[in-house]
């Protein structure tokens, strides 16, 4: 008896070695990972506050007033003016479809009036 | 243990034999055995003493170890916590009401140089002075040779810039990564949000502190670690701001003006919507001060907020609201207006020597502008009354706002308040205050008679205001300012819709020396709309503005400040979603056909 449990004890204390030895490991490889991904999201954050910035720099009120008055051909757009308030009463009611005959009923062909004839 | 016996037996009998004392033995015995009790004793605690004293020592092996590892290892951070937002954020941003960026930060390189493990200095010299206009190459050959091992060359450089100082490819020049603070709106806020450079500077590293306005005066709230990743929220809206910028702009070129200044504030609230000063400046390339010369010259100078001039007939409307909220008159109270008025040594006249008299009611002398009229409500008053009103409406402390430059518009106020200083400036004249100051005190009107006190930042709760006059003499006073620019001198500010109330003010800039500069005069227009409700206060000022459509100059606010205010509210009110009063045509059968 007294042989066997020296043996499973010295198996036990060997397996928890081995166990020990993977967590050191796997600890190690997760604080790596961390770190890379601290520094990534940091660079992110800078990335995401430049692009903040520069979005803020093109559009900026001057920029997009010279734009306007570049693409005003296309764009057709003005300054806000109170004479572009309306009220609810002013906009119109859809209108009703207009009927139009339809077209493509097959027409007899009799004559032309100056006596050509008919291309078709 | 076996014990040795007190009287062993042998040597008992052995003394007896020889006739001694066998007690003597007994004792002998005895005295042997305590003897080594304390021996024995004595071992035990020497040995306990000497395995405290390894323990200690042990103990304190461990410690000076541990501090020794501590003094001599790197610094690290502790890599498995979490990061938080305050790793990129050094500078809170600034953002506008809406969050849009005023004020942030981004990252670029300094230059400097090491000369000492410099290849080539007189070709990295003449290189570098090539990339920088500013730079001399034979200045920089000098100290890159003179033996200095370290200097700074640029505090900021653009990528570009950095790519072809790294094309010089010489060792001695290096980068140091800079967090500069960045306005991409340029000179659009530029009096509010005043400037940043660096404070102390490393080479890997430098603290951005602000150096006037808003930065400034928020120094600690930007800096602080906790409220980092917060922005600063302004209660500045930047389009409104924009369009305000640009009509001034315009208005300041077509009367002739040296300057213009157009503060919009928030009634409800006392928050200032929109403030421009021209001619201004970009904060990112901030000037210097100017050494000598007037400080106003400058363009860093703050027409809105240090421009302390005399404000003129815009302080009329004050004496006569104040004179309705003490009962003295209504209205409709005649009131004697016989112009010119005599008061000691001093005379009183009206603009261009007319006279509106014999009497005209409170309204009329507010619509007509009269001196003479005012000069008498006044006089009813009282001076020491007066005084007190001003005070209460805040003319006589700088404005408190979140300005660095704020305590430097400190109103200039008489010393000694005689009658002729209580006529006086019953109608705006010796007494000099900021076109902020008249935003604020209108403002009080606007708002019922209650005083707010004004802010650059947005406010979440309204502050406890004061009442500083009933809400009866408010709306008779709204109600005079809107005939003022119905019937009276401010005609041009009739804007369609937006029921425009105000008061004209033209003042002759005062000389150095003392007296009147007759050719150089501040024009200046305080509005409030729409009249029926009060939203907005809006006050325009122009520095020596002129009119010169017609055959002569026409320096009257009337004629210039006013059409610049109006074309102001017709831009912005729309922006701050204010619907124009505009009557409608009935619905038609046209607009309205049947379903």
């Amino acid at each position: 008896m007294r042989p066997f449990m020296f043996i499973l004890s010295a198996m036990v204390l060997m397996s928890l070695a081995f166990w020990a030895y993977r967590e050191n490991y796997a600890t190690q490889q997760a604080l790596k990972d961390v770190s890379r991904l601290n520094s990534e999201i940091a660079s992110l954050r800078e990335a995401l506050s430049q692009q903040r910035a520069e979005w803020a720099y093109l559009n900026r009120p001057s920029r997009l007033r010279d734009l306007v008055a570049l693409n005003f051909d296309n764009l057709n757009l003005l300054p806000l003016e109170p004479e572009q308030f309306g009220h609810v009463e002013q906009v119109v009611y859809p209108l009703p479809p207009i009927s139009i005959p339809e077209f493509g009923a097959v027409v007899d062909t009799i004559g032309t009036v100056d006596g050509e004839e008919d291309p078709l | 243990m076996i014990r040795k016996p007190l009287r062993p037996l042998a040597r008992i009998l052995l003394a007896r034999e020889k006739g001694e004392n066998p007690d003597h033995i007994e004792r002998e015995n005895i005295r042997l055995r305590a003897e080594d009790t304390r021996a024995r004793a004595q071992n035990r605690a020497e040995g306990r003493l000497l395995l405290l004293g390894l323990a200690f020592f042990a103990a304190f092996m461990v410690v000076g170890a541990r501090m020794g590892l501590l003094a001599a290892s790197e610094p690290m951070e502790p890599r498995s916590a979490a990061s938080g937002a305050n790793i990129s954020a050094l500078r809170a941003d600034i953002t506008d009401r809406n969050g849009r960026i005023l004020a942030t930060n981004f990252s670029t390189h300094a230059l400097y140089a090491h000369p000492k493990q410099m290849v080539d200095p007189a070709r990295v010299a003449r290189e570098l002075a090539e990339l920088f206009p500013d730079m001399k190459a034979d200045d920089l050959e000098r100290r890159f040779t003179d033996g200095r091992s370290f200097l700074w060359l640029r505090k900021k450089l653009s990528p570009e810039q950095m790519q072809a100082v790294h094309d010089i490819g010489d060792p001695g020049l290096l980068f140091g990564p800079r967090d500069m603070r960045l306005y991409p709106n340029g000179k659009l806020a530029a009096h509010i949000l005043g400037g940043s450079s660096f404070g102390a500077e490393g080479v890997n590293s430098a603290e951005v502190i602000g150096t006037a306005g808003l930065e400034r005066a928020m120094d600690a709230r930007l800096r602080d670690p906790a409220q980092a990743s917060t922005p600063l929220a302004l209660s500045i809206d930047l389009t409104v701001q924009s369009a305000m910028h640009e009509i001034l702009e315009g208005g300041m070129a077509m009367m002739n003006a040296k300057g213009a200044a157009g503060v919009l504030l928030d009634v409800h609230s006392g928050e200032i919507i929109a403030m421009v000063s021209l001619p201004d400046f970009d904060p990112n390339d901030r000037p210097n001060p100017l050494v000598k010369g007037e400080p106003a010259d400058s363009p860093l100078f703050n027409r809105a907020l240090q421009g302390v001039y005399e404000l003129g007939s815009t302080a009329k409307i004050l004496t006569a609201a104040q004179a309705m909220e003490l009962g003295l008159v209504n209205p409709e109270t005649m009131v004697d207006a016989n112009a010119p008025m005599r008061w000691g040594k001093h005379k009183i006249g009206e603009f261009e020597g007319k006279n509106y008299g014999p009497l005209l009611s409170v309204t009329d002398v507010i619509v007509k502008s009269s001196n003479v009229g005012t000069a008498h409500l006044a006089l009813k008053i009282g001076g020491e009354r007066q005084q007190a009103f001003f005070k209460s409406m805040g003319l006589f402390d700088p404005v408190p706002i979140e300005l660095t430059e704020a305590p430097g518009s400190a109103p200039l106020i008489p010393k000694r308040w005689a009658d002729i200083v209580t006529i006086t400036t019953s109608y705006g004249h010796g007494m000099s205050v900021s076109p902020m100051h008249l935003a604020v005190a209108y403002a009080a009107i606007a708002n019922d008679g209650i005083m707010l006190p004004p802010t650059l930042l947005k406010r979440d709760k309204l502050p406890q205001g004061k009442r500083v006059l009933s809400q009866q003499s408010a709306d008779a006073a709204v109600s005079m300012l809107r005939q003022v620019v119905t019937r009276g001198t401010a005609s041009f500010g009739e804007v369609e819709g937006y029921e425009v109330a105000g008061k004209t003010g033209t003042a002759d800039k005062v000389k150095k020396g003392g007296g009147y500069d007759k050719g150089k005069n501040i024009n200046t227009f305080a509005s409030m709309f729409p009249a029926s409700d009060p939203q907005y206060v809006l006050v325009v000022t122009l520095d020596e503005a002129s009119e010169n459509s017609g055959p002569k100059p026409r320096r009257t606010a009337g004629w210039t400040s006013v059409p610049v205010a109006a074309e102001v509210i017709r831009r912005t009110a729309p922006l701050l979603g204010l619907r124009p009063q505009i009557e409608t045509l009935p619905a038609t059968g046209v607009s309205a056909p049947k379903p």
